[in-house]
């Protein structure tokens, strides 16, 4: 008994594992994904008694890509806990991944006790020290007092700003301590300021250098659909009558099916919105970067155009572009107000040229040909769920042409890892964004190399009764590796082929669904059924082996410099 | 060119870590960093010396207010300045030459710190020009040790303030 209990004006104390509970729950946390270990067990002792829903993964890199899809595909901030070491050290692909694609995620890793940190103890890591690039912040508690507090702000800082994930180290004493209940304090980050307010003049000056153009186009990206603006963007387009062409992190802030949509942009982008960035006279980039993969040979980038950048990350304007009008503030703001200032121009030529370049490069494969095309494949899945699912991917070749075909219609419905390239995201995310939408289609477009990085999560989809759907675009090969091999190593394909398992066979193994199409004729039929099953199920595309994603930007060269292009020439 | 940054932090654990990891993973060149506590024991203020052109240095900048416990950015370029560093020095210092090499230190406002049979050890403030010509002017009786903080620097207040008639526009 502390002296405590005998005074009157006693403070309520609690461990401090219920005290993370509690904050967890304050901060409206339904879900969280988990992995065990020694030092996070008073923590798990006490989500066992709690209301909130914990998700298992079957490693923790899993469970960190589940906590990012959920956020992704809802907009709340994800929350993953992994024990201390070999845990906080399978988080970090997952870490980074979030990091990049500027996602709000909590993660919470156990530490050995504080008297045994810098002693080499049993599974310690130096957690703080290896996710600091990774993170957006990162801290270890060392007062069972400021663990709430702690938490709170990690929630606040994930969550504004340009999102990002936090990860709290919290060694295990600090979980068993008794911590007295306090109320939650006001934030108070002195070095932590967020403009959201665009400066009003740049406004001004960014809504005349948009009236006053012939040849204008929007390049929007990531930071629409975390920043909730997709509403304001599509009014300003109608409203200014401007074309929107995005970047892969940006499929979904504009409907590609609007007739003023360029669809993608950048390496494998559409060659009609590569050919308008390079002729427009102003470029207005909403919430994107200027990544490599989007602009090509930087010098060369929209060489006629004036340049506005808005953005809420500062550091992120004039990087890599000098803007010439650069707002910094949320593009929801931003766009908001510049609304109110734009006005309709008709912008004759300028649309007649691109419907010219759209008539002349349409995005197409060879629709006659007599094996499955991937692209074939992503087009009739777009078709039946009458583009309406929530699709996540690996990263290769399939990524690319799900982002070419598959043609998203609202924000959040496209979840794929951009920044950093992920491979093994796709079942993961599909998982988080499932328990994330119950009633949602949710379907996993996966390459074969991608998907056997993580399909051990297949068990978690088993046994948590996910519906999701793995749509594998199997071409035998690292298909985007054996890409480049072609191109650029005189097809020396060194060792790009990986020999897999029978998917379909393993799906069953697992306790899933397994099916498999290896003639083109069979492709409805199999993907008809994928759709009507209820369990989770991996469908098996055996597509064209050697097919190739086109056009293609190659590495230097610059945006209209786009290789395949006769493929697409229109008799 | 050289840039000088002052950054005002959260005196938490972990800061200095992430200030020269930013640096480390964005391949800035840090030519010198120096770190105190300020008059608020919960504030530090780093002084960071940075080569590189202006753009580098402005993205040093914004990636430095990025940094959750980073306060306060300033750039001190174009400003009116006082930089110091401080050095200690061990010069060799055989008895005979005793009187040149305090007329030296004399010279360059030093004061010496601690002396024996063979060295002295002297202590000099100043701008780096000031401190590398001293330390030129020491070589030829030998150096044996040297010890240097690194730039700290702050801006001056302008002299007067301007008249207010024409602060408003
Ligand atoms: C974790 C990881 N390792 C390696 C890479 C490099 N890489 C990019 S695409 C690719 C091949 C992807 O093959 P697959 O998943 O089968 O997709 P496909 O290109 O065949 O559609 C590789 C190895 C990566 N992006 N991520």
């Amino acid at each position: 008994m502390t002296a405590n209990t005998t005074e009157k004006t006693a403070v309520q104390t609690k461990p401090g594992s219920q005290i993370i509970v509690d904050t967890l729950l304050e901060h409206g946390v339904e879900v969280l994904f988990g992995y065990l270990g020694g030092v996070v067990l008073p923590l798990f002792d006490k989500l066992y008694d709690s209301p909130i829903r914990v998700v298992i993964p079957r490693h923790e890199q899993g469970g960190c890509h589940m906590a990012d899809a959920y956020a992704r595909s809802t907009g709340k901030v994800g929350v993953v806990i992994a024990t201390s070491g070999p845990g906080a050290t399978n988080l970090t692909t997952g870490l980074a991944t979030a990091m990049m694609d500027s996602v709000p995620l909590v993660a919470l890793t156990g530490q050995v006790r504080t008297e045994l940190i810098g002693n080499d103890a049993f599974q310690e890591a130096d957690t703080t020290g290896i996710t600091r690039p990774i993170t957006k912040h990162n801290v270890i508690v060392k007062n069972p007092n400021e663990l709430a507090q702690t938490i709170r702000e990690a929630f606040f800082i994930a969550s504004t700003g340009r999102p990002g994930p936090v990860l709290i180290d919290i060694p295990v004493d600090m979980q068993i301590a008794q911590v007295p209940v306090t109320p939650p304090q006001p934030i108070e980050l002195p070095g932590y300021r967020i403009r959201e307010r665009g400066h009003a003049r740049q406004i001004t000056a960014a809504a005349e250098a948009i009236n006053s153009s012939q040849r204008p186009v929007l390049y929007v990206g990531g930071g629409v659909i975390s920043g909730n603006a997709s509403e304001p963007l599509r009014k300003l387009a109608k409203k200014a009558n401007i074309p929107v062409t995005m970047t892969l992190m940006g499929l979904g802030a504009f409907d590609q099916n609007d007739p003023l949509s360029l669809n993608m942009l950048g390496m494998h982008g559409a060659a009609y919105a590569n050919f308008a960035v390079q002729n427009c006279d102003l470029l207005i980039c909403v919430g994107a970067r200027f990544d490599d993969r989007v602009t090509g040979k930087l010098k060369a980038f929209a060489p006629h155009a004036r340049v506005i950048h808005i953005d809420l990350d500062p550091s992120s304007i004039s990087k890599n572009v000098p803007a010439d009008i650069p707002v910094v503030g949320s593009a929801r703001h931003v766009l908001t107000e510049l609304l109110e200032l734009v006005e309709y121009r008709e912008r004759k030529e300028w649309f007649d040229q691109i419907a010219e370049w759209k008539k002349r490069h349409p995005l197409r494969y060879d629709q006659n040909a007599k094996t499955i095309k991937p692209q074939y494949v992503i087009e009739e899945l777009w078709k039946q769920t009458q583009g309406q699912a929530i699709i996540t991917t690996g990263v290769g070749q399939h990524q690319m042409w799900t982002a070419q075909f598959y043609r998203f219609n609202r924000p959040r419905q496209f979840i794929t890892s951009g920044g950093l390239g992920t491979m093994g995201f796709g079942l993961p995310a599909a998982i988080g964004a499932q328990i994330a939408n119950p009633d949602a289609l949710v379907i996993d477009i996966d390459g074969d190399s991608s998907f056997n990085m993580t399909l051990t999560e297949l068990s978690t989809a088993v046994m948590y009764e996910l519906p999701v759907k793995v749509c594998l675009i199997n071409n035998g090969y690292m298909g985007m590796v054996r890409q480049w091999q072609e191109l650029f190593y005189g097809k020396r394909y060194s060792c790009s082929s990986l020999k897999s398992p029978d998917f379909a066979r393993l799906a069953e193994a697992f306790g899933a669904v397994g099916l498999r199409a290896e003639k083109k004729e069979e492709v409805p039929a199999v993907i008809k059924a994928m759709l009507a099953e209820k369990r989770p199920c991996v469908a098996d595309f055996r597509v064209d082996p050697e097919e190739n994603v086109w056009p293609m930007v190659p590495a230097g060269k610059s945006l209209h410099e786009m290789d395949g292009l006769d493929i697409f020439e229109m008799a | 060119m050289k840039h000088i940054l002052s950054a005002l932090v959260q005196n938490k654990p972990g800061v200095l870590a992430h200030v020269a990891g930013m640096f480390a993973a964005r391949a800035f060149n840090i030519d010198s960093l120096a770190v105190g506590r300020t008059d608020d024991p919960s504030l530090s203020r780093m002084t960071i010396v940075v080569i590189g052109d202006d753009r580098v240095v402005e993205q040093v900048r914004k990636q430095l207010a990025k940094i959750v416990t980073v306060v306060k950015v300033q750039d001190f370029a174009g400003m009116d300045v006082v930089a110091r560093d401080l050095m200690l020095i061990s010069v060799a210092c055989p008895p005979e030459k005793r009187p040149e090499i305090l007329a030296l230190v004399e010279m360059f406002q030093g004061k010496v710190v601690d002396i024996g049979s063979k060295f002295v050890m002297v202590e000099v403030a100043g701008p780096e020009n000031k401190i590398e010509a001293f330390i030129e002017a020491c070589r030829p009786y030998g150096i044996k040790n040297l010890v240097r903080t690194g730039t700290v620097a702050m801006a001056r207040q302008p002299r007067f303030a301007p008249p207010e008639n024409e602060e408003a526009k």
